[in-house]
């Protein structure tokens, strides 16, 4: 008669404590991000009020937000400029072109820079790459002034949005290459050979058939470089001289700056309002980055019916 | 290589001898347009690279035609990406290295910075601070996202596991910055404004490290074959002992693997722990009271208040900097090393 | 492109999962416990904790980052003395420490401007109701103009001069007017970068306010904690202008003269003669000038005049306050800031941070003044 088990006996019951136990855990993520929200909303709402009079913003909070989220973009946008050929190259240079038995080696050299903690990066790059940099600026200035991008007068610090923009890219580089690779070796093997087999170079091969197979992959790892960009902090705290300006100037004194290192440098010191605009410029960044990955992972999903159709 | 060096026309040494006639080409010029003191070995190099692309691509367009040239042209470009980011790494390990050593001493890790003034002095506050604001993350964050890695692998079902997966995948992509301020919003609830306390800290690595730890757990426990599930389930094993006893000590290397690289990506935070931990000179044991320090907040902290002796605060800074790579370093080569012994001994 | 979805996690794993491999929990807990237990043994005791003394407790202070290494100097000194309290100071600007200390975060604050007449209307609700503020000069530096010319080793300017090279009128170092401050000295054709603090300052305050009084034909702007023009590189804390100078090429700041290091600093024109910074010229401008009229009884605010003609006082100087409640809530609290204060403003922790940190001592009546206010804290 007791052959078949009662709900009630310990081995259902062990099942039932897991399985919450499990879906407790899943729950408590739903209930953490929706916190975050709740709490940023919260503490931003005095911020956001018509009338509020914030010390920091004497114009209202999106007068003072707008620079910054101009100043986030452009820093993120450089970054990417630099970073995307530089890790499709690496990507290409892991998966096709280095031999076999080191490429495993350097894809770990290039992943060691995603360890290196963002704190270092900044100390590195105020102290040896911007001195190392502003001569290069000066000749960019004297001899391309004429390009709005490099106007002058060149900051004799080098601490620029520019030098941001290259710390920035130095440090999306191995996310962003490290996706790429991934994207490259799963070029289907057949197309490759037959391309070969057409005759192609190696070049033509990779033009024929990995780059169009990798085109999503590629952008999706761009957003994601972008978003990590983005909220970076405190290598943008420590190098960049900072003015609420908007320019696209990227070698002078005055540089726009970032919601995330603003928010690093000034929350110590705030008090009253301040605290609310600072956070509330924190949900604007939150939802900036949030887009951004929404977006890439969108494309992947998209990229991937695609192939399942195939 | 094989791209420059096994095509048809130019075979290794006319590739070999051209690379080695650019670099001559470099130093030639840059010893008659620069004096010996100014020249630079890393500006001659990169020299030597350009010209002998330059060679070696002319070479190819004489010899082999137009096209075999373009693919030597962008093979040189690709490997000039990869040398082009190594340059960055190496720059950055050798700063670190020898401007962290003066100071990487025994003072540095067994003294604190209390009653410390200009030389001397060290970080084990700082260290002690990481280790147990760290360890009290892991201890959140191991537990719920392993937990949730199991729902979403083992039981998920419907919209509640879809959205699961979306909130994680939203979570990876908040930055440091925002996680601080939700701790700071949080903990400010319940004991006022000025909050700082170390629990504080490893609540906002928490909500960086969870989703870290979900992903990377889910990714193992799904590479499990099924055939593993059915057969215990098969002897009549319950499910959540199936899963304890079978699934996860197949998966468990993955998942010690995915533990130490999320451990390594959360030491390293900076800007939350600035904003919840803030900072002391002195020991703290008690994460639930007072100001704690953090490694890299030391670092932060020794660079951005020098004191009248600069350079005594800028060498401490940058042997925190080296004592965070090292530790980094060994989280990272600790994860491979235990991914490696789990692989070899599962394949006896 | 299964595993695509977040990126960073992709990175290092490589692993497979083994079949048939086991593990046991208690394998993981043996090495994590084995972890621990080094951390324990490398986080035992700092070498330099511990001490004796009969007072117990934390206090926590913020506010001026120019008074930074004299705090810490006066730290050290008396953690020392009373082994078991932990003074924090958080140098953190002059605003934000007062209002830290308005809003009951912090027990004490240091601030380069003294409190101002809202200020003295607020309450902290750390403070007993109408007791009253101390607020007692502790901390008397120079303002150093500090420069990085190569070839220059010794510059003079006057007010105007600096003013125009801050507000961006004079961009070159060959400029005319720089010139004519330094007959006989060759002056390169190189751009200026002028570096000012981009957080609000007490020193920012103090340098605007030493200007606007000497040559307020360029320096039309209000006074205040924050930079008020837009021209020139902005850097965070003091150490961040004299890390951008030192670093940048024909670069010239401001900063406490504590904290110039090697850097050039300049002497600035006062009446007819040069001066260059000095902490006796500082104490002098202390000494010459008047206090601010209505303040209470331990109120020891000073109107600092920077039109000074006398050559033996340096009047671009900062004078740092220590603030705090005449009796607190908290007994104990009253108790640690008392005997922190005191020993600020005894002769014994003046020469501490003249000694470590540069500053220019206080002493005499002003000092005596001082003391007597700070033996009152309850």
């Amino acid at each position: 008669m007791n052959a078949v088990p009662s709900p009630t006996t310990p081995r259902r019951r062990g099942d039932a404590l897991f399985r919450g136990l499990s879906r407790g855990a899943g729950l408590s993520i739903l209930i953490v991000l929706a916190a975050v929200a709740l709490f940023l909303i919260v503490e931003a709402i005095p911020a956001l009020i018509p009338g509020a009079v914030i010390d920091s913003a004497p114009n209202g909070f999106f007068a003072y937000v707008g620079p910054l989220v101009y100043g986030t973009l452009f820093a993120a946008l450089i970054a990417l400029v630099i970073a995307t050929p530089l890790s499709i190259g690496i990507g290409l240079f892991i998966s096709h072109y280095a031999p076999r038995r080191i490429a495993a080696i350097l894809g770990y050299t290039i992943d060691l820079l995603a360890a290196i903690p963002s704190v270092v990066y900044g100390l590195w790059g105020i102290q040896v790459l911007a001195p190392a940099v502003q001569p290069t600026y000066q000749w960019l200035a004297e001899n391309w002034g004429f390009i709005p991008l490099f106007a002058g007068p060149v900051s004799g610090t080098g601490r620029t949005i520019l030098t941001v923009g290259i710390v920035l890219a130095i440090m999306v580089l191995p996310i962003m290459s490290a996706l790429a690779r991934e994207v490259f070796l799963q070029t289907p093997k057949l197309h490759e050979e037959a391309a070969f087999a057409l005759g192609a170079t190696q070049w033509e091969m990779i033009r024929i058939a990995v780059l169009p197979f990798a085109r999503s992959g590629l952008l999706s790892a761009a957003m994601l470089g972008l978003g990590r960009a983005l909220g970076e902090t405190m290598a943008v705290a420590m190098v960049l001289s900072p003015a609420a300006a908007v320019t696209i100037h990227l070698l002078t004194s005055e540089n726009p700056s970032t919601i995330a290192s603003t928010i690093a440098l000034d929350f110590p010191e705030a008090s009253g309002l301040d605290v609310n605009a600072l956070i509330a410029a924190g949900l604007v960044l939150f939802v900036i980055t949030m887009i951004v990955n929404t977006l890439a992972r969108g494309i992947v999903t998209r990229q991937r019916e695609k192939m399942g159709e195939n | 290589m094989s791209a420059i060096v096994h095509a048809r026309g130019l075979n290794r040494g006319w590739v070999s001898s051209l690379a080695v006639g650019g670099l001559l080409v470099a130093y030639v010029v840059s010893s008659l347009t620069t004096s010996s003191e100014t020249l630079n070995i890393g500006v001659v190099a990169a020299e030597g690279f350009f010209f002998a692309w330059v060679l070696i691509v002319l070479a190819s367009l004489a010899v082999e035609g137009r096209r075999k040239a373009v693919s030597r042209a962008m093979a040189g470009l690709v490997y000039g990406a990869f040398a082009l980011a190594v340059v960055p790494l190496l720059s950055l390990i050798s700063t670190v290295v020898t401007l962290g050593l003066p100071r990487f001493d025994g003072d540095f890790f067994g003294s604190s910075m209390r009653n410390v003034v200009g030389a001397g002095g060290g970080a084990l506050h700082a260290i002690v601070g990481t280790l147990e604001i760290t360890s009290m993350a892991a201890l959140i964050s191991i537990p719920v996202g392993l937990l949730t890695s199991i729902y979403l692998v083992e039981y998920a079902k419907g919209k509640f596991a879809r959205a699961v997966t979306t909130m994680v995948d939203v979570m990876t992509g908040i930055p440091s910055i925002v996680a601080g301020l939700f701790a700071f919003a949080l903990f400010s609830l319940f004991f006022g404004p000025g909050i700082r306390m170390g629990f504080a800290g490893a609540v906002a690595l928490s909500v960086l490290m969870i989703p870290v730890v979900v992903r990377s757990s889910e990714e193992m426990l799904r590479l499990v074959p099924n055939e593993l599930r059915e057969a215990s389930l098969a002897l009549g094993v319950p499910k959540w002992r199936t899963i304890l006893r079978v699934v996860l000590p197949t998966a468990m290397g993955g998942i010690v693997t995915g533990v130490m690289i999320s451990v390594a990506r959360v030491i390293g935070e900076t800007a939350p722990l600035l904003i919840v931990a803030g900072f002391t000179q002195s020991m703290n044991y008690n994460p639930f009271n007072e100001r704690m320090m953090t490694l890299p907040v030391f670092v932060y902290y020794s660079y951005s208040s020098q004191g009248a002796d600069a350079q005594a605060y800028i060498d401490r800074a940058w042997a925190g900097a080296l004592t965070l790579i090292i530790i980094v370093m060994i989280l990272n080569l600790g994860a491979r090393l235990v991914s490696r012994v789990f692989r070899t001994s599962g394949s006896r | 492109m299964s595993e695509f979805r977040s990126g960073e996690e992709k990175l290092n794993i490589v692993t497979q999962p083994t079949k048939g491999t086991s593990i046991t929990m208690s394998n993981i807990a043996k090495a994590a416990s084995i972890a621990a237990i080094a951390a324990l043994t490398l986080a035992g005791c700092a070498a330099n904790e511990g001490g004796s003394g009969s007072l117990t407790g934390t206090l926590n202070g913020a506010g001026a980052s120019s008074a930074g290494s004299a705090q810490e100097a006066w730290i050290a000194a008396f953690q020392t003395a009373n082994g078991g309290v932990t003074v924090n100071y958080d140098p953190s600007g002059s605003g934000a420490g007062r209002e830290s200390f308005f809003s009951g975060a912090v027990q004490f604050a240091g601030t380069d401007s003294s409190l101002s007449d809202e200020e003295l209307a607020l309450t902290s609700p750390q403070c007993v109701a109408d007791a009253g503020f101390f607020e007692v000069p502790v901390y008397v530096s120079p303002i150093a103009v500090i420069f990085n010319v190569d070839g220059v080793d010794a510059l003079n300017l006057a007010p105007a001069t600096i003013a125009g090279i801050f507000k961006g009128d004079i961009t070159n170092w060959n400029d005319a007017a720089i010139a004519a401050d330094n007959p006989g000295v060759t002056l390169p054709d190189l751009a200026i970068t002028a570096v000012h603090r981009s957080d609000d300052s007490g020193t920012t305050k103090n340098f605007s306010d030493y200007l606007s009084k000497n040559a307020s034909a360029v320096w039309d702007a209000e006074v205040g904690d924050a930079f008020p023009y837009s021209a020139g590189e902005g850097a965070s804390g003091t150490s961040g202008v004299v890390d951008a100078v030192t670093n940048g090429i024909g670069t010239i700041g401001y900063a406490d003269a504590s904290k110039a290091g090697d850097l050039g600093t300049a002497s600035i024109k006062v009446g007819d003669a040069w001066v260059a910074h000095t902490p006796e010229g500082a104490a002098n401008v202390v000494a010459l000038s008047p206090r601010i009229d209505g303040r209470s009884a331990t109120d020891m605010a000073v109107a600092i005049d920077r039109t000074l003609t006398d050559s033996t006082a340096y009047p671009l100087v900062l004078v740092s306050y220590l603030i705090g409640c005449n009796d607190y809530q908290d007994d104990v609290v009253g108790a640690l800031v008392k005997a922190y204060a005191s020993y600020l403003t005894s002769a014994d922790g003046q020469s501490t941070a003249a000694t470590s940190a540069g500053s220019a001592p206080i002493s005499g009546a002003v000092l005596d003044e001082a003391a007597s206010i700070t033996a009152a804290i309850k």
